[in-house]
């Protein structure tokens, strides 16, 4: 889970790290309300969870109240990269002469967690990584006893940060990784980590990605995250029937149990000349309503014109598939569009007793399913 | 012949008295496992079809000289109880519970260097050697026994794959769900090296998924030190950049790293064909027998 960098911004001052003062609002007065209390200059940021805000026209500066109602007027409600903008932050324009990154996260190859600094801050850093990694210090820190102090300074001296900085900067590196332990971070980064004209750093943007398998430790992050949920409307959805889901661009709807499963039926709708227009993994064990709601989900996305449904059972029961199958088709005087199932496994002969062949159709194996699937999407489309 | 359990096994289950310890407890003892026990704090003294439970793991290995372990304890002890495990110096410990935090695994990884027991998963339906025994979850009546060494990322993709081999007649030595999230205890690697020494196992099937790079550095290690012909499948080829697919470990990163293409591409290059479908990597395997 992914907090707005208004959330990340609180919970990082919280921990001691210094922010600019900012407040956020969602309309033209609140702005401009905001920005009289903070002083001109100001910076406008538009709160959704897209990268490249600043060159998609999501950012902008104002010197005076014109240009403030000008910003506002232009980000609050626009459109970036397919999310509505609902919220600006207002934030103090800092004046800075150098920038810098500093970041936290799991290297799940050696399975510990890693701190990272570079004088290379304000860039896409994904990009430095992997243009010029030398200019990315990092130090692997041992989860069961936490970063030392001197693994902080080791890696801002390694980084070739200003000797005037290096204390201040080795502070927000370990005040930020006790922060990542503390809630359970996946990641957490400043970029960039500003230098001012009088030598003071101050965090100008915050990056924090939680682990959603911890929310249950983490309450008050748990609530943030109504906010942060995305703004695709099938997907929040998706959330709300609490399924592993994701929308794609093309027309063939696909349901099924296990992700690698559901990823394989994905794979062959490419392979044998569809498109898959989602990934659904109803997860394990589901029973009859998870099944009828599974379908409700992929119903409900225009873009599908046929759905496969191929469950392996292991957990899940091919019985209970049947049934909430039937329940969500039966209510249709005609189904909306083609559904093909193929059910193996656990109870999969039972399943097959149950299963309203007159709704469905029928195949025995994953490949014959997906190309029927794929045929009838096809058809729609001629 | 097995790697890692038979019908010697002396299995205690974590969690034994919940819902679904209990379901699958029953469907192990009824494949042939030998269950000898349960722990469950707070609920020793108790028994489950007339198999003992215990508070502490501790207890298990003491009364009845249990050496592995198969853990179905709910996400939040999920960390605990694998910790449990480890400190009572188990041969083999097998955590099926989904949703385990990262950063407990981190500290689980930790120890788990430290002490000689085998950790396997989180995340995973378990493992099973057809005709003797199985851990976890796993449908057994699709299993047969035969030569093929099987290891997998996904449960169900695992069931996918068995079924594509035991339908034409290639059964299987043992079959290991590692697990898909970031940090597991038994990775591709040491599954390989398991199956490389086993004399009976004549093939391997290897499946894998997008996100981290753990079936790259298995393709290297394939090429140094596995002489066994291996097969290969790879999920997610058409998963976007930045999107989790279900698994916690399987989303491509931004930076275009764990992609389905530099997988397979690793795989081919250390000689692995790799199937487009799960039916063509039986195919490949058929050819090596």
């Amino acid at each position: 889970m992914k907090l707005h960098e208004y959330q990340a911004k609180g919970v990082f001052a919280d921990a001691g790290i210094p922010t600019p003062e900012s407040t956020l609002a969602s309309d033209v007065d609140g702005v401009l309300e905001a920005a009289e209390e903070i002083g001109y200059p100001v910076a406008i940021k538009a709160q959704v969870q897209v990268g490249g805000r600043g060159k998609a026209g999501g950012i902008k500066l104002a010197d005076d109240e014109e240009e403030a109602r000008e910003a506002a007027d232009a980000i609050l409600g626009m459109d970036l990269k397919g999310y509505h903008v609902e919220q600006v932050l207002v934030e103090q324009a800092v004046d800075f002469t150098d920038e810098l990154y500093v970041g936290v996260t799991m290297d799940r190859g050696e399975g510990k967690p890693v701190a990272m600094v570079s004088t290379k801050g304000g860039v896409d850093i994904e990009a430095v990584a992997e243009e010029t990694p030398e200019a990315i210090a990092s130090e692997h820190v041992d989860p069961a006893f936490g970063m030392h102090p001197y693994q902080a300074r080791k890696a801002v001296y390694d980084a070739g940060v200003d000797p005037e900085l290096a204390r201040d900067v080795a502070s927000v590196l370990t005040t930020l990784y006790q922060l990542w332990d503390d809630k359970d971070g996946a990641d957490a980064e400043i970029n960039p980590l500003m230098v001012t004209a009088d030598d003071e750093i101050i965090a100008a943007d915050a990056v924090m990605n939680v682990d959603e398998d911890a929310l249950f430790r983490q309450p008050e992050l748990a609530e943030m995250e109504a906010e942060a949920a995305s703004g695709d409307e099938l997907e929040r959805k998706a959330d709300e029937y609490d399924f592993d889901y994701v929308r794609l661009e093309g027309n063939t709807g696909i349901i099924g149990n296990g992700a690698g499963l559901v990823m394989t039926t994905l794979d062959l709708v490419d392979y044998y000349g569809g498109e898959p227009a989602n990934f659904l993994d109803v997860g394990g064990g589901a029973k009859a309503s998870r099944i009828a709601n599974a379908l409700d989900m992929v119903f409900s996305d225009d873009n599908v014109d046929s759905v496969v449904f191929n469950i392996f059972g292991g957990i899940t029961r091919g019985d209970e598939v049947a049934k909430g199958i039937n329940e969500a088709l039966e209510q249709f005087d005609e189904i909306p569009k083609p559904v093909v199932v193929r059910l193996a496994g656990t109870n999969w002969e039972e399943g097959m007793e149950i299963l309203n062949e007159e709704l469905v159709t029928v195949e025995e194996t994953l490949e014959e399913a997906v190309q029927r699937a794929v045929a009838y999407a096809e058809e729609v489309n001629q | 012949m097995s790697v890692l359990v038979d019908e010697d096994t002396r299995v205690v289950v974590q969690g034994i008295t919940g819902g679904e310890g209990k379901f699958h407890a029953r469907q192990m003892m009824k494949y042939g496992t030998n269950v000898v026990a349960g722990a469950v704090p707070g609920k020793g003294g108790q028994d489950v079809d007339g198999i003992p439970v215990y508070d502490t793991v501790a207890q298990a290995v003491e009364e009845e000289n249990a050496d592995t372990s198969v853990i179905f304890v709910p996400p939040a002890f999920a960390g605990d109880a694998i910790f449990e495990a480890l400190d009572t110096d188990l041969d083999l410990a097998v955590a099926i519970t989904e949703g385990v935090p990262t950063q407990d695994m981190s500290r689980v990884k930790k120890r788990l260097s430290e002490t000689d027991t085998r950790l396997i998963g989180p995340n995973c339906p378990g493992l099973i050697t057809p005709g003797e025994a199985k851990l976890g979850i796993l449908p057994g009546n699709i299993f047969s026994e035969g030569d093929v060494g099987l290891v997998s990322r996904s449960g169900t993709l695992t069931y996918q794959v068995v079924d594509n081999l035991t339908n034409r007649g290639i059964g299987q030595t043992t079959a290991i769900g590692i697990g898909g999230d970031p940090i597991i205890g038994t990775s591709f690697i040491d599954a390989l090296e398991l199956f490389e020494n086993d004399p009976d196992t004549k093939a391997i099937a290897m499946c894998g998924e997008i996100g981290g790079e753990d079936e790259e550095e298995a393709a290297a290690y394939i090429d140094e030190h596995v002489d066994t012909p291996v097969a290969g499948f790879i999920a997610g080829r058409t998963a976007p950049p930045g999107k989790r697919m279900g698994h916690a470990g399987a989303i491509v990163s931004g930076s275009g790293t764990g992609t389905a293409e530099s997988k397979i591409n690793a795989l081919n290059d250390a000689g692995v064909p790799v199937g487009d479908t799960p039916e063509e990597v039986a195919d490949h395997i058929e050819s090596f027998l």
